[in-house]
């Protein structure tokens, strides 16, 4: 079977229905799958639930699904940096469920992997244990979280071969991996297309049994949310993460 | 007076040892990394799937593929590995990171941590805070005294119980302020102790600014 499409409205073709699921990976907007986002904004598909760590900025990855209304809930664990995200969830025009983003993370993966809940100990005593199973292992409390699993997956690779076994690229990869395993149908974009071979089987991130539909994707400029430098003789600190 | 930002994140360096994982937020704690001692090994790690952080790229070197949960342009090192979000958090989750360093908008005398959330304001989500605070073996909060209102007026911040929607119970081992440093018993009833003075504060200072219940034991 040929995973590989012309492009990204080919590859969604009969994919995409009104009220749908969708995981989009991609941190901020690095590792976003953009031309399939922008091929859902084109199909007008509408009252989507969307799985993302974050929601774009504004016109930037999903705030451009953001800005067609097409999306009436997100599934997120930070949204800070959408301003028509927020014009949206104050005014009550768009849901919001928080997720720790381990936890995210790991509902995902557990949903590829078949495992209906797990227990953790992140968020007990907070507002995210609220009607949930608390149970207690060893002395410890931990809370239910449940296994996430979608009707569609969009993913953003580095490279892939025609078989649909991908490699992600540096911190590109977040959660493109799990999101790959976690839904009816996977679709990927690639930035290099290969044949089978050219990539060593023991360097696959993704194996192509996730990836029904790729394609390439041509070089773009991608997107820089915080561009940070240092001048030459400043001294080599190194920065935190959030 | 009292401690700048620059000595409370030097003060909060004095936490690290040799071969460390550690997760830093933003703000205060970022500036810690500039305290590791020289000939320490420290690896950072950074929440979207990197461990051994290394410093911002030279002007024209940024790549976008090379991100910190900052959304900062960072740049690795020979020590550098990469992974999914669910393997860093599986590092998290299950105590391999040795130490989180965090900002608080709250924390209670036994250990709650409120950082995330302020009713009625834009809620922007709470990112891996929860995660972090819940996993990894030690928290240490760097935080100013008080808070400082919009009409000039102050709140505590380091109260017997946090008024604002927690990140995580019982989870803070010490706390670093411009003021002073405190200990406490996240795990048992000990509650909170004030350890050490910023320069020129006294406890009569504190005792002023902190709602919290504490006993002194100064080294």
């Amino acid at each position: 079977m040929k995973k590989v499409r012309k492009d990204a409205t080919e590859a969604l073709a009969g994919l995409l229905t009104d009220g749908m699921t969708v995981m989009a990976g991609g941190f901020g907007l690095c590792g976003i799958p953009d031309e399939l986002i922008d091929a859902i904004r084109a199909s007008g598909v509408k009252n989507l639930t969307v799985i993302s760590n974050n929601a774009g900025i504004d016109g930037v990855g999903l705030g451009k699904l953001l800005e067609t209304r097409q999306v009436a809930k997100m599934i997120s664990s930070y949204v800070g940096e959408n301003k028509e995200f927020a014009r949206q969830y104050l005014g009550g025009e768009l849901a919001i469920e928080f997720n720790p983003q381990g936890t995210l993370a790991e509902r995902i993966r557990a949903g590829g992997a078949g495992i209906p809940a797990f227990f953790t100990k992140t968020g007990v005593g907070t507002l995210i244990a609220e009607g949930k199973e608390v149970r207690e292992f060893e002395g410890e409390n931990y809370v239910m979280e449940r296994g996430l699993f979608a009707d569609l997956s969009i993913v953003h690779a580095w490279k892939g071969d025609t078989e649909g076994n991908l490699v992600y690229r540096k911190t590109a990869r977040n959660f493109n991996p799990m999101m790959a395993t976690a839904a009816k149908v996977t679709v990927a974009q690639v930035e290099h297309l290969v044949q089978p071979g050219e990539i060593d089987g023991d360097a696959v991130h993704t194996p192509g049994i996730f990836i029904k539909r790729m394609i390439h994707v041509a070089t773009r400029e991608k997107r820089i949310e915080q561009r940070t430098t240092r001048k030459r003789g400043e001294p080599a600190i190194p920065p935190a993460a959030v | 007076m009292a401690w700048t930002r620059e000595q409370m994140a030097e003060r909060a360096a004095k936490e690290l040892r040799d071969g460390f994982y550690v997760n830093l937020g933003i703000g205060i704690p970022t500036l810690v990394s500039n305290y590791i001692p020289d000939g320490m090994s420290v690896q950072l790690q950074s929440e979207n799937g990197m461990l051994g952080m290394g410093p911002f790229p030279f002007e024209g070197e940024e790549d976008p593929d090379l991100i910190n949960a900052g959304k900062q342009t960072i740049t690795e090192l020979p020590t550098t590995s990469y992974f999914s979000s669910s393997d860093s958090f599986g590092m998290v989750r299950g105590g391999h990171i040795n130490l989180s360093i965090l900002g608080a908008m709250q924390v209670a005398q036994n250990g709650d941590l409120a950082n995330w959330m302020i009713p009625g304001k834009m809620v922007k989500g709470m990112g891996g805070a929860m995660d972090l605070v819940a996993g990894v073996k030690r928290v240490v909060v760097v935080m100013e005294h008080v808070a400082r209102n919009k009409d000039g007026s102050e709140s505590p911040k380091l109260l017997s119980a946090c008024d604002l929607p927690l990140t995580g119970t019982q989870v803070v081992d010490l706390v670093i302020t411009d003021l002073g440093v405190f200990t406490i018993d996240k795990k048992g009833n000990g509650g909170m102790t004030l350890i050490e003075l910023a320069d020129g504060v006294t406890e009569d200072d504190i005792r002023a600014k902190t709602e919290g219940a504490f006993t002194t034991r100064l080294a």
